[in-house]
């Protein structure tokens, strides 16, 4: 699987990473490079193989309905670049999504 | 008397008992230490305040009788981990001036057993690397040197600056995080004891994640005993994990003087690398010497599908990241960069400004590797390989307690060597990955120097949840080794 | 007959699937331990996990699995022993970690159905594929700022069922009776209060046309609608407006859209829809969820019964109607109230009157069955009253609007204003006299064959009696001084 030059920049634009022009060739080349290293693993025959679950051999444990947690909310802000303030009471603020 | 920073953790537990030394001597030397070895760039932020409050609380519990399991004795934490109220940045730009407002479970239970803060310890960002030379804040160097060399190396990493700080006496001990080799590689770099234990067996709760399926806390500290003193404080089940296991935690320590007597020992054959340097060779079976000389048995074991961790780990573990990390978006924590855009501008821009370049090149990685048309042919199939790789290990339990092997392919390097390629850099963890893949405890034990003075490790392997024998195992090589080197540059 | 649209060029179906999110009852939330009450202040119920703060780790609430199961169970669905949590991976700054924990391959509920009833009497089977669980995202309020959005993350990380029916739907009457009816057995089962207006049941809903015996055609979906109203209204419109488009000549792009209600049209949502590859893959936070299968036949076990089930027990036992049946059972809350007024009395009777009296009283004074002025018991009572005579029909309709405005019981009313019933022959005969004497004129129009005024006659003693005479009573009184 190699990749283009235009599959770089979709993979960036996934993945909200910004990629200067100029930077794109170098990346897609060492993008392309470690590609072709992981490659390899299409050898192994991995037919019947169940694959290795999340969280590896665990059992889920479910916690009680119980409220114990929330009402933090300057814990919750106290780090947010920018903070609003109204009558409703506290959010975060980013800037508008283009509709 | 022992200098206060060459006292191990067992000999200051001592020392602070007999009352030969006060918690607050113990640490104003180290404090002492980190400051004039500050070139070694192996912490991010020191906390002297902090570090001296929590001692005299340490002292006045000893003075009562009342004193915990490692009181008074002074730590570093990777800054990975969340501290409450001190500053917490994974090493990247992204988390901007963050302060946690919550504690870590695994750093919570090292202060309620005492334990004094010194700072949080510089690491490659967001735990990728084997290096240290991809922080933000700059690289770590190794407190070693080659004979006759000034220039820089490397502590390995991701966890070079623990390691260095480890070495270099700068703490008595410190914790570390794994997910391809990270406590491993670089305690085989500076000459420490480094463990990372079975999956599930320390909380990853508030620990910055990196890749969840992977990643353990342990610790890295100068002897086999320490290990095992803080691995023990360290672990232990926590609702809040939902892969914590819920397993006794055995004492490790008492595991540590058992001897090897009767354990047999695997040698696995895929592990023998073509062009493999002859003294990691003769290390190895050095190893194997010196097990056998204190009464295990040896044996030839095969793990077929070794040659394929490094790649599996290379697509779950940036997979895994690629999401982990979605979170860092300016909007609630850490840096923002705004440029008049919208939503996806902020993002973009924030996102391109706050991470590096290893970073960024895991991300793009993880997320190519998920995408529509290639979940399959990547993720699915290297889930299956890491089946594989955990089969191999199951099958060779069936017949060995513990395998033996190296802990890196060379010696640590110098800054800027292996820097042009990516994946020359990865190949460091050809060792280690296997370990992480299948979710087994490993450790790392100073059992030699190469021809240019820098240390060496071996490796041990265990069962799930069978610390202990690897403790056994690894005790048994450092008391054959007797590895007392020191590094050049270190407290005095 | 299957409903069709008229194109310029003949009959078109219409063929709709409907994607409902339904929020889950619980204290907290499916991950967090935060609160999930409607209403918080801003940010006040929010959790570092829910906020994504970095080191967070989910942990499952077990009350949302369990609510999950009732659902499936209520939809005779397939409970699948086995599921899996996935990551959902998008960027919006409503959703704090950057994906969604929900469940893409194995989820926790497969196939099921649910009977929807129809105005002609008819029913239909509407097949549900699947039902999984999710967390819902935070709030965006876009209109607090010129440039900016603000978020609120009360909501994220709330439990969602998301049920998916198979494209089972015909007609816009279909996909109101669906929801409607899938809403019903939600609030029955006390999983999910219904309340479209507050956000916690939503549907999305996937519309195609086709020629009568066609397969199926591009679909489009229109999402995030939030009436029954609006959703059959969503169906119409997006209907014909793909009808429009093939017969054109044109051909419909798959696509999401929004239903614009003012102005009765969907249009396309104007997000760069391309950008979404979700990239799903297991949570490697959360093992796999295994359900044991004793847990799943306690709940079944303690299943209330089923508004179907119900209705169809009303008519066997208290002989009525379907239609009744099916109105007294349309919230749970109706159907014990009817029960409780209907044991050991009359149930037709009581039928009457809860659909009669008391709903219009509800209506009237803008009360719910919940908080009825009238509780079950003295309603009952009531009509304990007019069984035994004490008061007739008419008399206890004016009793019952006592007790709706004074919330008295009906015994104390009838005495404190002497309704009691008349049965005393003597006082009937003295007003019957009374009557025929001040009326003697009329008295002979009827003796001569003018049969209809014995009704102005019966009124007029009920007037003198203030309508507490026994209507029986009056009338043998009657029928006796006139022959």
């Amino acid at each position: 699987m190699s990749l283009d030059a235009e599959t770089v920049r979709r993979i960036a634009a996934l993945a909200r990473i910004r990629v200067r022009e100029e930077e794109v060739a170098r990346l897609q080349g060492e993008l392309n490079h470690i590609l072709a290293w992981i490659e390899q693993l299409s050898e192994v025959r991995t037919e019947g193989v169940e694959p290795l679950p999340g969280a590896m051999r665990m059992t889920l444990t479910m916690r009680e309905d119980v409220v114990s947690d929330g009402d933090l909310h300057d814990a919750i802000l106290a780090n947010a670049p920018d903070r609003a303030d109204n009558a409703m009471g506290s959010f975060f603020a980013v800037p508008k999504v283009v509709e | 008397m022992t200098a206060p920073t060459d006292f191990t953790i067992a000999e200051a537990r001592a020392a602070l008992a007999a009352k030969r030394i006060s918690a607050k001597e113990l640490t104003a030397a180290h404090l002492a230490a980190i400051e004039r070895l500050k070139d070694l760039n192996a912490f991010i932020t020191v906390t002297p305040e902090r570090a001296l409050a929590d001692a005299a609380a340490a002292d006045a519990r000893i003075a009562r009788g009342e004193a915990r399991p490692l009181d008074g004795i002074p730590l570093a934490v990777k800054d990975l981990f969340c501290t409450s109220g001190i500053r917490t940045t994974a090493a990247s730009r992204i988390l901007g001036t963050f302060i946690p407002p919550y504690e870590s479970t695994v750093s919570a239970k090292l202060w309620a057993a005492g334990a004094v803060c010194l700072g949080k310890t510089n690491l490659d960002e967001f735990a990728m690397g084997s290096s240290n030379t991809t922080s933000a804040f700059g690289n770590v160097v190794n407190p070693w040197r080659r004979r006759g060399d000034n220039r820089d190396l490397v502590p390995g990493g991701s966890s070079g600056g623990s390691a260095a700080a480890v070495a270099a006496r700068l703490c008595l001990g410190a914790t570390a995080t794994d997910t391809g080799g990270s406590i491993r590689q670089p305690a085989a770099f500076t000459g420490t004891v480094g463990i990372k234990p079975t999956y599930g067996r320390c909380s990853r709760w508030g620990i910055v994640a990196f890749a969840s399926s992977l990643d353990q806390a342990g610790p890295i500290a100068r002897t086999v005993r320490d290990a095992a003193i803080l691995l023990r404080e360290m672990s232990g089940h926590d609702p809040k994990d939902s892969t914590s296991a819920d397993a006794p935690v055995p004492d490790f320590e008492a595991a540590v003087g058992r001897g090897v007597a009767g354990l047999r020992i695997g040698v696995p054959r895929e592990y023998r690398l073509d062009g493999m340097a002859p003294e990691i060779e003769a290390l190895w079976q050095q190893g194997i010497a010196w097990l056998q000389e204190a009464g295990a048995t040896i044996h030839d074991i095969s793990l077929p599908h070794t040659r394929y961790a490094l790649p599996t780990y290379y697509i779950v573990a940036p997979a895994e990241a690629s999401s982990n990390l979605a979170r860092y978006d300016g909007v609630r924590y850490g840096l923002r960069v705004e440029e008049g855009g919208d939503l996806d501008a902020m993002y973009e821009a924030t996102r391109g400004a706050g991470f590096g370049a290893e970073v960024r090149r895991r991300i793009l990685i993880g997320t190519y590797v998920l995408s529509a048309g290639y979940y399959d042919a990547y993720y699915l199939k290297a889930q299956k390989v890491r089946a594989l790789i955990q089969r191999d290990f199951d099958e060779a339990y069936r017949s060995v307690d513990a395998i033996l092997t190296p802990a890196t392919p060379s010696s640590a390097f110098a800054i800027g060597e292996k820097q042009d390629d990516p994946v020359t850099m990865y190949l460091n963890d050809v060792f280690t990955v296997p370990a992480n893949l299948a979710g087994l405890p490993g450790i790392s034990v100073p059992a030699g120097l190469d021809a240019s003075g820098l240390p060496l490790g071996l490796q041990v392997l265990g069962r799930a949840f069978d610390e202990e024998t690897v403790f056994r195992v690894a005790a048994a090589i450092e008391a054959a080794a007797g590895f007392d080197a020191l590094p050049q540059l270190r407290a005095a | 007959m299957t409903y069709t649209l008229e194109g310029r060029t003949g009959a078109w179906e219409i063929v709709c699937g409907l994607e409902i999110h339904a929020q889950v009852i619980s204290k907290a939330k499916l991950f967090s331990g935060a609160a999930t009450a409607f209403g918080a202040a801003p940010n006040t119920q929010v959790s570092f996990v829910d906020a994504a703060f970095p080191g967070m780790l989910p942990v499952l609430n077990r009350e949302c699995v369990a609510q999950a199961i009732r659902t499936g169970l209520g939809l005779n669905a397939e409970i699948n022993l086995r599921s899996r949590f996935d990551r959902k991976n998008y960027f919006y700054a409503d959703l704090p970690a950057g994906y969604q924990i929900s469940q893409y391959q194995h989820p926790i509920v497969g196939r099921g159905e649910v009977v929807i009833d129809l105005a002609d009497g008819t029913s239909r089977r509407i097949g549900i594929t699947r039902l999984h669980l999710e967390q819902d995202a935070g709030k965006s309020l876009h209109d607090q700022h010129p440039t900016k959005s603000y978020i609120d993350l009360n909501r994220a990380g709330v439990a969602l069922m998301e049920i998916v029916s198979e494209p089972d739907i015909r007609s816009p009457e279909e996909a109101g009776a669906y929801i409607a009816k899938l809403r019903q057995i939600l609030r029955y089962l006390g999983t999910c209060d219904g309340n479209m207006e507050e956000g916690s049941l939503r549907a999305d809903v996937n519309v195609s046309v086709r020629r009568p015996g066609e397969m199926y055609r591009t679909r489009c979906e229109v999402k995030n609608v939030n009436s029954i109203r609006f959703v059959m209204q969503a169906v119409e419109a997006e209907a014909r407006r793909q009808i429009e488009v093939w017969e054109s000549g044109g051909e419909v792009q798959q696509e999401t859209r929004l239903f614009d209600p003012s102005r009765g049209v969907t249009r396309p949502m104007r997000s760069k829809e391309h950008a979404h590859d979700y990239r799903y893959f297991p949570d490697p936070d959360l093992p796999p969820l295994e359900l044991d299968p004793a847990w799943i036949e306690e709940l079944r076990a303690k299943l209330p019964e089923l508004p179907d089930a119900k209705a169809a027990r009303f008519q066997r036992d208290y002989g009525l109607s379907a239609y009744d049946a099916r109105v007294l059972v349309a919230e749970r809350a109706t159907a014990d109230y009817y029960e409780a007024v209907a044991k050991g009395r009359d149930p037709k009777q009581a039928a009457n009157w809860v659909m009669g009296d008391l709903f219009a009283a509800l209506n009237r004074t803008g009360r719910s069955i919940a908080d009825s002025p009238v509780p079950a018991a003295s309603l009952g009572r009531l009509l304990d009253l007019i069984a035994d005579d004490t008061i007739s029909g008419r008399i206890a309709k004016q009793v019952f609007e006592e007790m709706v405005e004074t919330g008295a019981e009906p015994a104390a009313i009838v005495e404190a204003k002497g309704l009691r019933q008349v049965k005393d022959s003597g006082a009937i005969d003295a007003a019957v006299a009374q009557v025929l004497a001040a009326h003697a004129d009329k008295v002979a129009e009827y003796r001569s064959g003018k049969d209809k005024l014995f009704g102005f006659f019966v009124g007029q003693v009920m007037k003198a009696m203030a309508g507490k005479a026994n209507p029986a009573l009056v009338n043998e009184a009657l029928k006796r001084a006139l022959s």
